[in-house]
């Protein structure tokens, strides 16, 4: 009976977080799992960025998404309302006004962050997402359902869904190039065609050091943080910037990963099975004992 | 089972003008579902990158499976600690529970992307246990298999002499009578019954464990989005506030059918069973509303209740009209003890105020990082669940008139008399 009434109790109160749970050995699941210390990141220093727009050109080509001619993209009109990545584009440069004092725009890229400890992964309950080897967050679209709770958990509202697709609608978003780095060893292709070097490809251990450099060198032209590093519990891209990030169309994100509440739940309500089970022993031998009363 | 009081098909027409209102809307609804499956999710709904969830998964999904809770909390009254005085009503709400869960798939194929792919999360390749909506999608696959198992006495009961089959259904008579004259049909109906009956305990134990962690789990959905979420309803322990709602509004849903089919069906509504269950809801939904008042106290949430915002007066609303109001009428023994009291005051405010919870987290409370404007439900959105809605109505109206689900009316002759 005891056994019974603490596991009921652990049931009902798991939401209270992890303080109830031992500290030595984390309940979310992520948290044990290896991230490679070795995996792709990306370093976007937008103090580079000249708002040419080549990157959207070169990753709608790369992958095959409805496109225009390369020279259709110098048009700067499109700065005038803040765009997102949609269904036929995984980036888009946006112009913000720079800092106080200073008259030029700053430009800053957006696609799929690739999180160390991605919600949409953690959310996905077909496993349609995964947190691949070298570091990017792939999708599958044969396995989705199309329930868009990836949708509803990524805290930089990024996966984007084929809303008018009514057959075989997918969600669409960046995919870090996955198949031309690995498989033919190119850089991103956003990467690859930039004129500027806004984007440094390489292992994300070495991009934090080379950020680091880059802010103690210039210690004016930067300000003191590296927007990706902690947030949400880190992610691959990695950015650069004069200005706090919450004025370039970044989400202001605590350390925390999302997804550590939810998984924390999960994993008490299911460890071993023994709440389930313990309720339905508690339920069986309440019925048991009631049954006198039976008329 | 000893029940005092016995259940039997309501003989009643089936084709009233209720009826054909009920088809009517069905039928719009599917007109607009139509063309969802030609045209795709965007050229119907208001649903978009930002807004990926909208009343299908607020009300159809959300709200269908709270306001099924009826059939768990009443089987376990009856079933588990034995209340037989409850056993009236424990076989509406199953019903209605079935009904419920069906019609939360139904939904999902239409809200679903990839409808054809609903099946995914069985395959063990698939599992992701991570996932609440993993959870929520086992057991509610699960739970819905234990009701339809559940049910099975009762259409045992019907095959074996209490079927009714009205116009237009009557032409089945003689072909099912034929067949059930055959021998190993009544052998085979024998035999299931006995089965049953041994295993009806493990099932209705099952069915209250599978409730309790999806009900829950349902909350832990948005869980996920912290930053998303309205901090009036994000909480950590939206999962225990989830699982307490949905026990508060059983009993509510039970006396609010078992009212409505009263009046339906122009009977004396059953108080003598009504009033000694509603005198059971205000401990769940004072329990409620302590944890949510100690919730909001605790994350000095209420800072945003006054603000003036549209989520501050949507969660106003929510707590006085759907928590306090009711829990404080139904202390009331004058209330509980008056039909017109239970039916609006009681059961009405609790079924709203948790159809309302539900809305507001799942709709209300969610705040994109970058929303260009509110999410409004478009016309095909609202027509597909009111359609939904109106199909479950009808299926119960049917399934009543055919199988013993409802207590036979006051002196046997009731229901012959109120034929005339």
């Amino acid at each position: 009976m005891g056994i019974n009434r603490r596991d009921l109790f652990k049931l009902a109160f798991a939401g209270g977080g992890v303080t109830l749970l031992s500290p030595s050995t984390p309940a979310w699941s992520s948290s044990s799992a290896e991230l490679n210390p070795e995996r792709w990141g990306m370093l976007v220093d937008t103090t580079r960025c000249i708002g040419c727009r080549h990157c959207e050109w070169a990753c709608k080509k790369q992958n095959e998404l409805p496109s225009a001619p390369l020279t259709q993209f110098s048009d700067t009109s499109v700065f005038e309302a803040l765009r997102r990545p949609d269904a036929t584009s995984y980036t888009v440069v946006n112009r913000f006004a720079g800092p106080e004092g200073e008259g030029s725009p700053v430009y800053a890229k957006v696609q799929c962050m690739h999180c160390d400890y991605p919600a949409c992964v953690s959310a996905c309950l077909v496993g349609a997402f995964e947190k691949v080897n070298t570091g990017s967050v792939q999708y599958d679209g044969w396995k989705c359902m199309g329930c868009r709770y990836c949708m509803v958990a990524c805290p930089f509202q990024i996966p984007a869904y084929e809303y008018f697709n009514a057959f075989t609608p997918v969600v669409r978003k960046c995919t870090f190039c996955f198949e031309r780095v690995s498989k033919e060893e190119k850089f991103p292709a956003c990467a690859h065609i930039c004129p500027n070097e806004v984007m440094t490809f390489g292992r994300r251990a070495d991009l934090l050091k080379a950020a680091r450099e880059r802010m103690a060198k210039e210690p004016k032209k930067y300000v003191p943080h590296i927007y990706g590093e902690h947030e949400v519990g880190g992610t691959a891209w990695l950015y650069l910037a004069s200005m706090p990030f919450g004025e370039l169309g970044l989400p202001v994100l605590g350390h925390k990963p999302v997804i550590q509440l939810n998984e924390t739940v999960q994993h008490a309500i299911f460890k071993h099975f023994i709440p389930p089970i313990a309720l339905y022993s508690f339920l069986g031998a309440m019925m048991w004992m009631h049954r006198d009363k039976k008329e | 089972m000893s029940h005092a009081e016995e259940a039997l098909p309501v003989e009643k027409p089936l084709f009233t003008p209720g009826v054909f209102l009920l088809l009517g809307l069905m039928a719009v609804g599917f007109g607009f579902a139509v063309y969802r499956y030609i045209y795709g999710l965007g050229a119907m709904t208001n649903l978009n990158d930002q807004y990926p969830w909208g009343i299908w998964i607020g009300v159809d999904v959300a709200s269908g499976v709270a306001l099924a809770a009826g059939g768990f909390t009443t089987s376990a009254l009856a079933h588990i600690f034995h209340r037989e005085h409850y056993h009236a009503i424990v076989r509406p709400a199953l019903l209605t529970a079935m009904l419920g869960y069906t019609f939360v798939g139904m939904s999902l194929m239409v809200d679903l992307g990839k409808y054809y792919n609903i099946w995914h999360p069985i395959l063990p390749s698939m599992w992701q246990g991570n996932s609440a909506l993993f959870e929520v999608a086992m057991c509610v696959m699960c739970y819905l298999t234990v009701l339809y198992l559940e049910f099975v006495p009762i259409l045992l009961e019907g095959i074996k002499g209490k079927l009714n089959l009205p116009v237009p259904l009557d032409r089945l008579r003689g072909p099912v009578e034929s067949l059930l004259k055959q021998g190993w049909v009544r052998q085979i109906v024998e035999l299931a019954d006995r089965f049953f009956g041994k295993i009806m305990f493990l099932l209705v134990i099952a069915g209250v464990v599978l409730s309790c962690m999806h009900q829950s789990s349902l909350g832990a959905l948005m869980a996920i989005a912290p930053y998303k979420v309205h901090p009036l309803w994000y909480t950590p322990v939206m999962t225990l506030l989830f699982l307490m709602s949905a026990i508060a509004v059983g009993y509510p849903m039970v006396i609010f059918e078992s009212m409505w089919a009263s009046r339906a069906f122009g009977r004396k509504p059953e108080m003598e069973i009504l009033t000694p269950l509603a005198k059971l809801i205000p401990f769940f939904i004072g329990a409620y509303m302590v944890a949510k008042i100690s919730d909001l106290v605790i994350r000095d949430a209420y800072l945003y209740l006054l603000d003036g915002s549209f989520q501050s007066v949507m969660f106003i609303l929510e707590f006085g009209f759907g928590v306090m109001l009711p829990f404080f009428l139904l202390l009331s023994e004058r209330v509980r003890r008056s039909p017109t009291g239970l039916f609006i005051c009681a059961a009405l405010y609790v079924i709203l105020g948790v159809l309302l919870n539900r809305i507001n987290v799942f709709v209300v409370a969610y705040k994109p990082p970058y929303a260009e404007g509110p999410y409004v439900p478009s016309i095909g959105e609202v027509a597909v669940t009111v359609a939904m809605i109106s199909a479950l109505i009808l299926c119960y109206r049917v399934i009543v008139s055919i199988l013993p689900v409802l207590p036979a009316p006051e002196g046997d002759e009731g229901s012959h008399a109120a034929k005339a």
